[in-house]
């Protein structure tokens, strides 16, 4: 499912990160930064639901808006029951939606509310995802402390909260079209190689946008998939070329592969994952760059993983999801 | 999705792109850093039986309770889990690795209480090898029981 906005634009954004993200090559850019993990509060998750509710503020503040100002607040994160994100929203005066895509959430929030401010239901919005390496780790695999050794097709999931703001009002950037993803799965089983359960998704959906849009690749300057890491982004090549004769060509990129230093940060191990990855790495480098015009279209293809431990106990596949959003510059 | 590639040819791309792990390095540093938790232990147990005059019996008792409390202390002390994620099964093996299943999963848990959180998640690793343990013991004490007539 395809469709174009005629007035939805991102008017600002803001991302907070932890001590890992601070220390990638995209830290300089990041909005606020808590060097310690714990980020002054008592548990990782508290923490999450911090630098979620920071990331809020930060864009309210960046848009000299009040909270009574904006009609709608989505936000998603990893944590069961969404709770980072509703625990976040009570401390701001706005209407709320909890949602869950896993690690396509970002992009998720971004359709849903472009679709309502097309629609002419809302005026603006802000859209909040929210990730914890140590909160995620506990839920999803071993204790912290543990160190359990990893493979390294493993992907290590990035701490902080990042927030766009859409709204009918003219700005820079514009939120051209996006497309619905399909729930896909490819037999995959490996919960530590997330790229592989990812791409075929992620290939589907990039698919049906050129399709529908009737473009190809070429018609972007970037394309971004969301957190397939170094080796998802190679299946991801590879099953595009075979199965749709699609030539990712060069303005393709990762964004798992963008947010750390491979060379200095060994225990990424394939690159960065969670719903942030890819709101954090878009809010601090590409939209920066369509604002600045350096780039004219970019497609944004957040992935995610839909599973549970309780499913990958029993023995199911781990499905995936991947949702893209066109977003355009305005000269 | 009727159109799709099937799942066995998507397989074949995954595993074309799938790192090698380096097997051999970890498994010598596997088995290099467990030789030293046992050479520890040897030495903790003629340290207690020739030094402070424990029986031997006791001694391997000792040196169980001092690797465990060593390496409680140190997953306590927050970099115990580096050397796991190093050593891997060197560390994981030996009675240290039990300890420190257990130390990791007790901290975890702190903030969520002694009954929900720690009580009920101390043994969140460490449960089945104690099931497990006991239930190989019991086969094993059987057999012996039937075969050598409980010698």
């Amino acid at each position: 499912m395809t469709f174009t906005y005629s007035d939805v634009y991102v008017n600002n954004y803001a991302t907070v990160g932890g001590p890992y993200e601070k220390d990638g090559p995209l830290g300089p850019s990041i909005d606020k930064v808590y060097t310690n993990l714990y980020a002054g509060k008592k548990t990782w998750e508290q923490a999450e639901v911090k630098m979620l509710s920071d990331s809020i503020d930060l864009v309210l503040r960046k848009s000299k808006k009040n909270s009574k100002d904006i009609d709608l607040l989505i936000s998603g994160d990893l944590l069961n029951q969404v709770t980072a994100s509703s625990y976040a929203a009570l401390n701001f005066d706005i209407p709320f939606f909890g949602i869950y895509g896993a690690c396509s959430s970002s992009v998720e929030g971004i359709i849903l509310m472009s679709s309502l401010i097309d629609g002419k239901k809302i005026k603006n919005g802000i859209i909040s995802v929210s990730s914890h390496n140590m909160s995620s780790e506990k839920q999803f695999r071993n204790p912290t402390e543990y160190g359990a050794p990893k493979p390294k097709t493993a992907t290590f999931t990035s701490t902080g909260g990042a927030s766009i703001f859409l709204s009918s009002q003219k700005s820079k950037i514009r939120v051209e079209s996006s497309t619905i993803g399909k729930v896909t799965d490819m037999g995959q089983t490996d919960p530590f190689n997330m790229g592989a359960v990812m791409a075929a998704a992620a290939g589907d959906t990039i698919y049906r946008h050129l399709k529908d849009m009737k473009r190809s690749v070429d018609d972007y300057d970037l394309i971004l998939t969301g957190d397939l890491g170094i080796y998802g982004k190679e299946i991801l090549i590879d099953y595009m070329k075979k199965e749709y004769d699609i030539d990712l060509g060069k303005n393709y990129d990762d964004s798992g592969t963008m947010l750390y230093d491979y060379a200095k940060q060994k225990e990424v191990l394939a690159g960065a994952s969670g719903p942030l990855c890819i709101a954090m790495v878009s809010y601090t480098s590409v939209l920066p760059m369509i604002e600045k015009g350096k780039y004219h279209r970019v497609l944004l293809v957040a992935t995610g993983a839909l599973f549970s431990p309780t499913f990958v106990y029993q023995h199911q596949p781990i499905y995936s999801i991947s949702h893209a959003v066109c977003l355009e510059g305005i000269k | 999705m009727g159109d799709i590639m099937e799942k066995r040819d998507y397989k074949k791309i995954v595993d074309r792109h799938k790192p090698t792990e380096n097997r051999l390095f970890n498994a010598i540093i596997a088995f290099a850093v467990g030789g030293l938790v046992g050479l520890i232990g040897q030495l903790l147990i003629e340290f207690y039986s020739s030094w402070l005059s424990i029986p031997t019996q006791d001694a391997t008792s000792f040196m169980i309770v001092t690797l465990v409390f060593v390496s409680c202390l140190f997953t306590a002390l927050g970099f115990f889990d580096k050397w796991v994620t190093f050593a891997k099964c060197g560390l994981i093996i030996p009675i240290t690795g039990f300890a420190h299943s257990m130390m990791s999963s007790g901290m975890e848990y702190r903030n969520e209480g002694p009954i929900f959180g720690v009580g009920a998640n101390l043994f969140k690793l460490a449960g089945s090898v104690i099931l497990y343990g006991i239930v190989a013991a019991w086969f094993f004490g059987m057999i012996r029981f039937v075969f050598l007539g409980g010698v």
